[in-house]
C-alpha cells in the first residue's frame, strides 16, 4: 500500500518535473524519445561528451547578441522617433506590422493610434503612440528584479526571461503602452525555435510583460523598425541623436532641425519623464481626420 | 499568587477546547471555500492570468484589493499589543493573543494572495536573486518580512508562561498536544530571570513593532502614490492607509472578540468593558479615517483637474458610485453614529459595526485599486471592448474567499491549539488587583 502511493508520488512529481503539468514550460522543452545511439560532440566550454542522437536538432536562428549585450545596448548611438501627425490617417499599418513582428496577442496592441482631441473646439488628430523609450523611465524605476531596463542607446526593454509578472511596471507608465501576456502566447509553427531575446521580444512568454522595443534587431542589421517602413505615408521617423539624422525611409532629415522647424513636441512633459519619442503637431496635414474615420 | 488563582471553572474555560458541533461545521465549511480556491488557483496556474478577469488596463484587481486589505487588517496587532501596551491601557491585555494571531494569519495571507497575484510564481525567488531596491515593491518585501517576524515574536513570548502552566495542570502528560507544547517551551521553568528577560523583550518588541507597523502600510500605500495616475498621484496616501488600516484593524479585532467570546464562554475575561473600551477607540479611528477621505476626495474634487475630474466623477456619481457612498456610509459614518451611544457599544450591536467595518474596508481598497487604473491618461483605446472593464471571474473570486477563509481558518485552529486569553497576563492583572485591595 505505502509502495504504492510512492509510486503514484513518483510519477507525479516526475510529470512535474518534465513539464507535462508545468504551464510555464516553453513548449519546445518537450522529451523526445531516445533512439540509443550516441554520438560524440564538442560541448561550449570545451569538453568531449556523448550524447543520445535523438537530441540533435537542427540550431535555431540564434539572436544577434548574448542576454548581457542585450542590456548594454549598441554603443554610440542614442535612439530617437519623431512622429509626424500630419500625415497620419490612421491606416495602422504600422499596427498591423508590429503586431504580426512582434507575435502581439490578440486584441492586442503595442502601437495604437488614438482619436485625440484636445478640447472641445479644437480639431480631432489621430496619434500613434508607442513606447516612449523615456529617459526618466516610470517603469524601470519600480521594476522590482530590473526586468525591464534602460540601455545606453536609449531604447528600454523587457528581458522575459526574468519578469515576473507583478505588472507595477503596467501601473506606473503613464502612456499605456505595455501589455501583458495573460495567456500563453501563440507562437508560428516556423518560429517554434527561435531562442528568445530581448532584442527581439520573441518568442513571447506567459506571464511577462511586453511593450514597443524600437526593433533593436533590426537596428543592427541596419534596417529600420517594422512601424517605419510599413507606414506608407512616412508617419514615423527613426533615428540617432548623437548622428542628428532621422529618416522615415524615403526621406532623411536632421533630427533637430525638424523638430525646431516643425515645433516638434513631448508628450505628458509636465511628469518629468523625458520621453525620446516627438511628436510633430497636426498642421498642414495631408488628410483630413475624417478620412481616418473610414475603414 | 494562592489568592489570585482563577477558579478551576474559569481555568477549563481558559484553556484550549476541543471543537464542538458548531466548531466543526465553522471549520467544514472554511474547509469548503480554502478548497474552491485551490481550485480556481490550479486553473490559474493551468491557464495563467487569463483565467482572471483582469486585463492590460484594469492590471490589479481583487488580488490587490485583497492583499492591500489583509496588510491593513494586520495593523491590529501593533495597535493592541504594542501601542495600548506602551500607553498603559491594561484592559486590552486579554485580547492581545486575539490581536497577533489575527496580525500573523493576515500577513501569512497577504504573502499568498501577492504571490497568486504574480504572471510568474515560478519566478518568485528573482525577487532574491535580481531584487532591486531601488523599487517600493522591494521595500515592501523587506518591511513585511520584518514585521512578520516581529508579530510572530509577539505571539511567542507572552506564550511561554502560559503553555508552562498548561502543561503543569494538564492530566494527560503525553497527549499529542503536550508533546508539541513541550517542543515550544520546555526550556520555560518561569524563574525570575525568564519572566525578567520575557518582559523586557515584549517590551523592546513592542516598541520596534510601531515603525515597522506604520512603515508596512505607508510603502503599501507607496506602490500606488509613486506612479502618476490620477486617484494614486497623492502625498496624502501614507497617512491615509495608515488611518484606515487601524480602523479596519479594529473593526477585525470586535468581531474576532465577539466570536471568539461567544464560542467559548468567555464573558468574565472579554467584557463588555472591553466592548465598550473598543466601541471608543473605532469612533476615534473612524473619524480620523474620515478625516483623511475628506483630504483625499475633496481637495481634488475643488479643483477638477482633468485627470482627477473622470476619476473622481466615476466615485461620486459614476459606475463605482454604488459601492463608493455605501463604503462611505458603512465604514465610517455608521460606526461613528451607533457607537457615539453606550448602548451602541455592547457586545451585539458592536459586532454588527464591527462587520459593517470590515466589509467596507475591504471594497474601499477595491475603490483605491481599481478605478484609478481603468482611467488612464491616454483614452481606453485599440483594444477589445471586454478590457475596458473589470469584472472578476469565478477563479478569482474563489480564489479572494479561499484566501479570506484560510485566514480565519488558521486564526481557528490557532485557538484549538492555544489559549487565546493569555492566561498568565490574566493571572497578573488579578493579582495586582488583590494587592490593591489588600492595601486598601
Amino acid at each position: 500500500m505505502n509502495n504504492h502511493s510512492e509510486i503514484n508520488r513518483r510519477s507525479f512529481f516526475g510529470k512535474v518535473g518534465s513539464g507535462e503539468l508545468n504551464p510555464f514550460k516553453d513548449s519546445q522543452e518537450e522529451a523526445v524519445e531516445e533512439t540509443g545511439e550516441l554520438v560524440k560532440l564538442l560541448s561550449v566550454d570545451g569538453y568531449l561528451i556523448e550524447i543520445d542522437k535523438a537530441y540533435l536538432k537542427p540550431v535555431p536562428e540564434l539572436p544577434l547578441v548574448t542576454s548581457d549585450e542585450a542590456r548594454k545596448g549598441i554603443e554610440g548611438k542614442q535612439f530617437v522617433m519623431v512622429i509626424d501627425l500630419s500625415r497620419c490617417k490612421n491606416l495602422k499599418k504600422c499596427q498591423s506590422a508590429c503586431n504580426k513582428m512582434h507575435w502581439v496577442g490578440e486584441g492586442q496592441n503595442w502601437i495604437k493610434v488614438y482619436s485625440m482631441q484636445d478640447a472641445e473646439h479644437t480639431a480631432p488628430y489621430w496619434q500613434p503612440t508607442n513606447c516612449m523609450h523615456c529617459d526618466e523611465p516610470p517603469c524601470v524605476k519600480v521594476c522590482p528584479v530590473d526586468a525591464t531596463f534602460k540601455r545606453q542607446d536609449g531604447i528600454v526593454l523587457i528581458d522575459n526571461e526574468r519578469c515576473i509578472g507583478c505588472r507595477f511596471c503596467m501601473a506606473a507608465c503613464p502612456y499605456s503602452t505595455r501589455v501583458f501576456n495573460w495567456e500563453k502566447p501563440v507562437i508560428p509553427k516556423e518560429s517554434i525555435d527561435q531562442s528568445y531575446s530581448p532584442e527581439t521580444s520573441c518568442p513571447p512568454k506567459i506571464g511577462t510583460v511586453g511593450k514597443c522595443d524600437f526593433c533593436p534587431d533590426m537596428v543592427r542589421n541596419n534596417q529600420l523598425p517594422h512601424c517605419v517602413s510599413a507606414c506608407p505615408n512616412g508617419v514615423f521617423f527613426f533615428g540617432d541623436m548623437n548622428e542628428d539624422a532621422v529618416t522615415n525611409g524615403s526621406e532623411t532629415v536632421r533630427f533637430s532641425e525638424l523638430v525646431r522647424d516643425k515645433s516638434g513636441y513631448r508628450l505628458m512633459e509636465d511628469l518629468g519623464t523625458k520621453p525620446r519619442v516627438y511628436y510633430l503637431p497636426p498642421v498642414n496635414r495631408l488628410f483630413r481626420y475624417e478620412e481616418g474615420l473610414k475603414k | 499568587m494562592e489568592k489570585a488563582t482563577l477558579q478551576d471553572k474559569d481555568f477549563e474555560k481558559l484553556t484550549p477546547q476541543p471543537f464542538g458541533k458548531l466548531g466543526m461545521w465553522w471549520i467544514a465549511i472554511l474547509l469548503v471555500f480554502c478548497a474552491a480556491g485551490l481550485v480556481g488557483y490550479i486553473r490559474q496556474l493551468k491557464y495563467g492570468l487569463s483565467v482572471t478577469g483582469l486585463r492590460d488596463y484594469a492590471s490589479w484587481g481583487i488580488y490587490i484589493s485583497n492583499f492591500v486589505f489583509f496588510v491593513a487588517i494586520s495593523l491590529v496587532g501593533s495597535l493592541i499589543t504594542a501601542i495600548l501596551r506602551l500607553t498603559k491601557a491594561t484592559w486590552s491585555t486579554p485580547l492581545t493573543r486575539i490581536a497577533e494571531i489575527i496580525s500573523v494569519s493576515a500577513i501569512l495571507f497577504a504573502s499568498v494572495i501577492i504571490v497568486v497575484d504574480m504572471g510568474r510564481p515560478d519566478r518568485f525567488l528573482n525577487l532574491f536573486i535580481y531584487g532591486r531596491l531601488q523599487s517600493p515593491i522591494l521595500w515592501d518585501v523587506i518591511v513585511i518580512s520584518t514585521y512578520l517576524v516581529l508579530s510572530l515574536l509577539l505571539l511567542y513570548f507572552p506564550l511561554l508562561p502560559d503553555l508552562g502552566i498548561l502543561m503543569k495542570r494538564a492530566k494527560d502528560k503525553d497527549s499529542r498536544l503536550m508533546k508539541f507544547y513541550r517542543l515550544l517551551g520546555k526550556f520555560w521553568i518561569n524563574s525570575p530571570e525568564q519572566i525578567r528577560i520575557k518582559e523586557r523583550s515584549v517590551n523592546m518588541l513592542s516598541v520596534t513593532i510601531i515603525p515597522v507597523a506604520l512603515a508596512i502600510h505607508t510603502i503599501t500605500s507607496w506602490l500606488f502614490a509613486t506612479t502618476y495616475r490620477p486617484g494614486w498621484d497623492s502625498t496624502n496616501f501614507g497617512a491615509y492607509f495608515v488611518s484606515g488600516a487601524f480602523l479596519v484593524g479594529a473593526g477585525g479585532m470586535v468581531v474576532a472578540m465577539y466570536a471568539v467570546r461567544k464560542a467559548y464562554h468567555l464573558e468574565s475575561f472579554i467584557t463588555e468593558k472591553h466592548f465598550n473600551q473598543m466601541g471608543k477607540l473605532l469612533v476615534m479611528l473612524s473619524l480620523l479615517y474620515l478625516y483623511f477621505n475628506i483630504n483625499e476626495y475633496l481637495v481634488p474634487a475643488f479643483k477638477m483637474k482633468k485627470y482627477e475630474a473622470d476619476h473622481l466623477l466615476d466615485l461620486f456619481t459614476g459606475k463605482f458610485s454604488l459601492i463608493f457612498w455605501p463604503v462611505i456610509l458603512i465604514a465610517m459614518v455608521i460606526p461613528v453614529i451607533v457607537l457615539l451611544f453606550p448602548a451602541g457599544r455592547k457586545p451585539l450591536p458592536m459586532f454588527l459595526v464591527g462587520i459593517s467595518v470590515v466589509v467596507g474596508a475591504w471594497f474601499k481598497r477595491f475603490l483605491i485599486v481599481t478605478p484609478t487604473l481603468l482611467h488612464p491618461f491616454l483614452p481606453m483605446a485599440d483594444v477589445p471592448d471586454s478590457y475596458k472593464h473589470y469584472f472578476p471571474t469565478w477563479e478569482e473570486c474563489a480564489i479572494t474567499i479561499g484566501s479570506l477563509a484560510g485566514a480565519m481558518l488558521l486564526i481557528t485552529l490557532f485557538i484549538r491549539v492555544f489559549p487565546i486569553i493569555p492566561i498568565d497576563e490574566v493571572l497578573i492583572s488579578l493579582h495586582k488587583e488583590n494587592e490593591t485591595l489588600s492595601a486598601e
